[in-house]
């Protein structure tokens, strides 16, 4: 891990760190830190169950060569607050696929991070609960203090638990963190709703949810917030998007500690090793070329099963490097001490920012009080994921792949975005044709060769298939 | 979510299909692919999500008693919870004749191991289809279920 002043592709960390018994240091201050320096913080999402493996897979991200933050994923049945079979995966050695907080004691969660979390080096807890109450305690208990998620994000995609319930749970969370900041913690929060379904949804909805649920956190308390976005089908449409999201903020949030974090493409990755590269190298440029502070990586062993430790530092250190790369590719101009400070320059507005912002305030409307808000939203068609299953989502809204890998809307159902966009009526879903757009990215990268890095600007959209 | 009814081709007697995930998979576009191809073909289907408890999974296909159950998983856990889910389905008398099959990714060793699928068929699936290619092999599964007879006469 980085000290302040090293540069974004770094040196190992030092091996007198790991005796360090400080106090973490605040989760959005050191990002911002780091920012400020010219680093991208690039974060892996591991997660152990065995929390001797745990910790190895802490201290290896810590020394990856890359300015990095720890991550500790949990486990689904801990995310599903499934108790009986943690305890009973435990007890036989069965594998979970992630480490579950809740079912070890605070005393194991506190060693395994002892040591390795520290001033420079704090530590988020992933877990996708839409009722976290129990993770967080047992965050906030083990003296971690970031995590990430929301009332939507890590409810309407992943379950079946009410909308009604899932905003009164995180309204909670939220509190119980904010309650921290009275002993001189800074709790941090990121909105999962920047990557609602993970592949799929045009980017103004996706912006649109990361503005509202960062709302909904400031107004139950939090003080540093990060807004999620990630990457999709098209990187200059991408970098439109993470624009309109920073405008959003600054617009909505502008007396907030935020950042913006980047997601790798989270639907269905590429299965050559080249070919997942080649996408990871992708979002590590559009963290760079639209500032953002941080990336949340993914490797390519995900497309098969849960990677490993060493998996996951190559991940980290190919995104370091490629971000690296395209700042000092791109600042060659810049006067020394902008090099790091660039912000995006004006990508092609077609529209997102307008969108996103009727999306918002149509939401916000409804009520002063954003989570009733949200839940009025969802049950007026306002707010409409598509091909999202939950009960509570009205499912009329649809959006497709356009032939230049841009995600558009298809229908519209009840959003209320009808003076920003004229819907293409494209021809109606098939499963294979669902596959096609599914696999849209996997299939161009896959079929990308390494020149294509030199060749091709980013953001150039091609097809994935003839 | 509303799936396009042009694309309602009836090929022969259509099957009521429940399609559902399990307990501790949040995975969703393995279900609306399965719920858009099980269509495509003319079939009747209900989707139930993603991360559906036994309790849930049960209740509904009591009140629905449908021709065949799918549970589809991609987490790593499917083998564990189908398990579970099973046991549950088969220890309610009313859904002991209707096949349940299962198939995804279903243990996070990423294998294609025999055991896994033995033991979830001595459980009481009616057939497993754990690799990509296992498709065709589940459409064609499908193909060969007759509608039950006592929903012909009780309809």
């Amino acid at each position: 891990m980085l000290g302040d002043s090293a540069g974004p592709s770094g040196q190992a960390g030092s091996a007198g760190q790991a005796g360090s018994l400080g106090p973490a240091g605040s989760f959005g201050e050191v990002v911002a830190r780091r920012h400020a320096a010219g680093a991208l913080v690039v974060q892996p999402r591991m997660g152990f169950a065995d929390p001797i493996r745990m910790r190895a897979g802490l201290v290896a991200t810590r020394s990856a060569r890359a300015s990095t933050v720890g991550t500790i994923t949990l486990d689904s049945y801990t995310r599903v607050g499934d108790q009986a079979s943690v305890l009973a995966a435990l007890h036989a050695g069965a594998h979970l696929n992630g480490y579950p907080i809740v079912g070890h004691s605070v005393d194991t969660t506190r060693a395994m991070v002892r040591g390795v979390l520290g001033p420079d080096f704090p530590i988020q807890v992933r877990h996708g609960s839409a009722d976290p109450r129990r993770i967080v305690a047992a965050v906030l208990a083990a003296e971690l203090d970031a995590t990430e998620g929301g009332p939507v994000s890590y409810c309407l995609p992943y379950g079946r638990m009410p909308l009604a319930r899932a905003i009164d749970c995180w309204a909670r969370c939220c509190e119980q963190l904010a309650e921290a900041r009275r002993l001189g913690r800074e709790p941090h929060l990121e909105t999962f709703g920047g990557c609602m379904m993970g592949q799929l949804c045009p980017p103004s909805l996706l912006v649109a949810i990361s503005v509202l649920e960062g709302l909904f956190f400031v107004q139950h308390g939090l003080r540093s917030i990060s807004f999620s976005y990630a990457q999709q089908t098209n990187a200059d449409q991408d970098e439109e998007a993470v624009a309109a999201l920073r405008r959003l903020v600054a617009e909505l949030l502008p007396d907030v500690q935020s950042h913006i974090v980047i997601y790798s493409y989270m639907g269905v990755y590429p299965r050559t090793p080249q070919g997942a590269l080649l996408l990871l190298e992708e979002s590590a440029r559009l963290a760079a070329r639209t500032g953002a502070a941080r990336l949340i990586v993914k490797t390519a062993a995900e497309a098969y099963r849960i990677p490993t430790i060493a998996e996951n530092v190559l991940a980290l250190e190919s995104a370091a490097a490629a971000a690296a790369a395209s700042t000092d590719a791109t600042a060659t101009d810049a006067a020394p001490d902008e090099q790091h400070r660039r912000r995006p320059g004006q990508p092609a507005d077609t529209g997102i920012h307008a969108q996103a912002r009727s999306l918002v305030e149509a939401v916000l409307e409804a009520s002063d009080d954003i989570g009733r808000a949200l839940r009025t939203a969802f049950a007026r068609g306002y707010l409409d994921v598509p091909y999202c299953l939950h009960p509570d989502n009205a499912g009329r809204a649809r959006g497709f792949v356009d032939p230049a890998g841009r995600l558009q809307w298809e229908r519209l159902g009840s959003l209320p975005i009808r003076h920003a966009v004229e819907p293409v009526r494209s021809a109606p879903i098939t499963a294979a044709g669902l596959l096609d757009a599914l696999s849209f990215v996997q299939h161009r990268f896959d079929h990308r060769t390494p020149s294509d890095r030199a060749r091709k600007p980013p953001g150039e959209p091609e097809r994935a298939r003839s | 979510m509303e799936i396009d009814q042009p694309l309602r081709v009836f090929r022969g007697h259509p099957l009521d299909i429940v399609v559902s995930s399990m307990s501790s998979d949040a995975h969703t576009w393995n279900l609306v692919y399965l719920q858009l191809l099980l269509e495509e073909q003319g079939h009747r289907v209900t989707n139930l999500g993603a991360c559906v408890p036994d309790r849930d999974l049960v209740a509904h296909c009591r009140a629905a008693l449908p021709d065949l159950i799918v549970l589809s998983s991609v987490n790593g856990h499917g083998a564990q919870d189908g398990l579970r889910a099973i046991r549950a389905l088969r220890r309610c008398a009313e859904l002991a004749a209707i096949p349940v099959v299962i198939g995804g990714k279903l243990d996070t060793a990423g294998g294609h191991g025999t055991t896994t699928a033995d033991r979830l068929l001595a459980a009481g699936f009616e057939a497993v289809f754990a690799e990509d290619s296992a498709i065709g092999a589940f459409r064609s599964f499908v193909a060969t279920l007759p509608r039950r007879a006592v929903k012909l006469v009780g309809a």
